[in-house]
């Protein structure tokens, strides 16, 4: 039994708005695999919770008229690495789910969710960053949109206002269009573990040049982040093994990485350096995934 | 917090009582007896709770049972027909993939979602698709083996 204090079901996003709006303590509980686990550990005891995994309007992917893609906040990871529009066009936000946790996980953990909980290491969250996602965040009272660059605040802490839902991830067609991708999950396992470091790289070329990079990290700084220097240095660069080098060491400019438990911050400065590079010799060759 | 669901279990159209509060997990062992479905971590980690919600497998121990209303749940007690073990209980049986028993419900849900797809999978595939589950006795190599197996048999 869950140390639950008061829980309401919402079918709709009105509905939750409601629920959301008229207890401002409540938190919205979508799969559960990060809230349940912390009423477990009594991190939310006594919680108040609106659950939105009954809402059908957000468990859609859609490409809308102008190119851009609109992802529902409780799509589950297996749904979206299957999705044929993610496929399409950016396989690798999929691919970078497919690393998340494990089988049984993915079936029903959401992205919504990923992004709100707000951990560094959350495994979409470095490629959402590089793709630039724009969450649109829905309240009683109206709505707003923000990058999700400014919706992390800090490990853990994320820009959700008391009475706000998450309710769309967009991906922005000038932000995917053109680009190849490819996230590394470095981990001590395959399965059921949290990254050392995880990395995501997006490339658009135009020759053998890059014509624009896109560098971001999980668990390299307090949260998931991008890596401005680093892409700012490698426009014009040739696609090179050389110059993949140099990118990955320029990358350490950009990140705070710290020692934990799972790894030193030596050893996670190599990580970062190394598969920075091994990336984008990957997508040079074989054009990312 | 009380409140009625409706759900299939195993083919039978059960309504039960239960505690919004309260995992999918401990209705089906506690309130109706499926004692195949196992608490290990608690928390989503070892895969011993799974059970097959809509034919996918899922975590029944981080799964609210108010969730399951309307929903489809099968456990391993409902794989046999008419005392007949199921092609993926079988060739569990026949390589010997058991040890001391507790993870394997979790381990025959999963391999029993990748049977009733009806798609080939490759070992790699195989491994990447029970990777939620934990054998502390580690006998996985008989797993995938027997998981092979029934997958071969049409």
């Amino acid at each position: 039994m869950y140390d639950i204090g008061k829980y309401r079901e919402a079918t709709t996003v009105e509905e939750a708005l409601r629920y959301l709006g008229d207890d401002l303590d409540s938190i919205a509980i979508a799969a559960g695999s990060d809230v349940l686990i912390k009423i477990r550990e009594g991190k939310l005891s006594g919680a108040s919770l609106v659950s939105i995994i009954k809402i059908e309007e957000l468990k859609k992917v859609t490409i809308d008229g102008e190119g851009d893609i609109h992802i529902g906040p409780v799509v589950s990871f297996t749904q979206l690495e299957e999705d044929a529009i993610i496929k399409e066009h950016i396989n690798y936000l999929g691919q970078a789910g497919g690393t998340m946790g494990g089988p049984q996980l993915r079936n029903i953990a959401t992205i919504g969710g990923n992004v709100c909980n707000g951990v560094t290491s959350a495994d979409s969250g470095s490629t959402l960053v590089c793709l630039n996602a724009q969450l649109v965040l829905t309240s009683e009272g109206g709505q707003r949109m923000v990058p999700i660059q400014e919706f992390y605040l800090g490990p853990g802490k994320v820009d959700l206002k008391p009475g706000e839902l998450l309710t769309d991830i967009i991906i922005r067609k000038e932000d995917y269009a053109g680009y190849e991708g490819k996230y590394t999950k470095f981990a001590q396992r395959k399965s059921m573990d949290i990254a050392t470091i995880g990395c995501a790289v997006m490339i658009k070329k135009s020759g053998n040049k890059i014509e624009d990079l896109r560098l971001g990290y999980g668990v390299a700084s307090p949260t998931p982040v991008r890596c401005p220097k680093t892409e700012a240095f490698a426009k014009g660069l040739e696609l090179t093994k050389e110059n993949a080098r140099a990118i990955g060491e320029k990358a350490l400019e950009d990140v705070s990485p710290r020692d934990s438990w799972r790894g030193s911050k030596a050893y996670r400065e190599q990580l970062i350096k190394v598969l920075a590079e091994r990336a984008i010799i990957d997508i040079a060759e074989v054009g990312g995934e | 917090m009380h409140k009625k669901i409706s759900l299939t279990v195993n083919g039978t159209k059960r309504s039960v009582e239960i505690d919004e509060r309260e995992s999918l997990l401990e209705v089906l062992r506690d309130k109706l007896g499926l004692t195949s479905v196992k608490q290990g971590c608690g928390v989503g980690e070892c895969g011993a709770c799974a059970v097959l919600i809509d034919g996918t497998s899922i975590d029944s121990c981080i799964y609210l049972a108010s969730w399951a209303d309307g929903k489809d749940i099968r456990t391993v007690e409902g794989l046999e027909v008419d005392g007949k073990l199921s092609d993926v209980q079988q060739a569990f049986v026949d390589e010997g993939a058991v040890q001391c028993g507790f993870c394997i419900p979790g381990f025959v849900i999963s391999a029993t979602e990748l049977k009733e797809s009806g798609k080939d999978y490759t070992r790699e595939e195989i491994r990447r698709a029970l990777s939620g589950h934990l054998c502390r006795c580690t006998g996985y190599q008989k797993i995938v083996e027997a998981t092979e197996k029934s997958l071969k048999k049409k």
